[in-house]
């Protein structure tokens, strides 16, 4: 079942000179696979893993992953 | 393909390998009369010992062929890794608390000795296997 995390992280890669998730994995610290699963919402990262991804694309966290509130409405994490 | 689904995959091979060639001798040997009556220490220890240096041969060619970055770790692999491990493991236990409660009840060592085998042989199968798919699909929330 996929995660109820959603992100923006593919709208921000593009947002940040067209940065690859190859680029985004380096910067990180993690295998693009890892990048992939996350940005298809195969898996939720750790908050250290969150916070470095929102850092390498210049973004606040909450700008990158979102929650859905009690009502289904994607809300800020 | 991550290099922990690679390794998933040469542990799945090796040991199906290792454990078919076990089976086919085994089946072979077979000569109609009792079935634990069946010589199998010597294929036995062959197949363990065969899946044990093919997975590590398998390692070292992986070492070798996968760029040091391709080899690095991060929390997804470990926490597939883990995952992993706790399904095979939850096998381990199962094949020992079968052997323990056939030693009670004297079964021939045969029947031990294969149910343990087998044992290593789910948990090393089914947790390749739950490693493959949570790699190629989603890694449950801990």
């Amino acid at each position: 079942m996929p995660t109820r995390i959603t992100n923006r992280i593919r709208a921000l890669r593009f947002a940040n000179n067209e940065m690859t998730q190859a680029e985004l994995a380096e910067r990180v610290g993690v295998t693009r696979q890892t990048i992939i699963a996350i940005e298809q919402g195969r898996y939720s990262p750790s908050l250290e893993v969150a916070f470095l991804i929102a850092r390498a694309l210049n973004a606040r966290l909450e700008d990158v992953f979102q929650f859905p509130d009690s009502s289904g409405e994607p809300g800020e994490v | 393909m991550t290099l922990t689904e690679k390794r998933a995959w040469c542990l799945l091979a090796a040991t199906v390998g290792a454990y078919t060639w076990y089976v086919v001798v085994l089946v072979g040997r077979f000569d109609g009369g009792p079935v634990q009556e069946t010589p199998y220490v010597a294929a036995l220890l062959w197949s363990l010992g065969a899946s044990i240096v093919l997975n590590i041969a398998a390692e070292i060619v992986l070492s070798i062929a996968n760029p040091r970055g391709a080899r690095t770790k991060d929390e997804r692999d470990r926490t597939i890794d883990r995952l992993g491990d706790q399904v095979g493991q939850s096998f381990v236990v199962i094949g020992g608390l079968a052997a323990l409660l056939m030693a009670m009840a004297e079964w021939h060592w045969f029947w031990i000795a294969n149910v343990l085998y087998l044992g290593f042989v789910l948990a090393a199968v089914l947790g390749s296997i739950a490693k493959i798919i949570m790699n190629r699909t989603t890694v449950p929330n801990p």
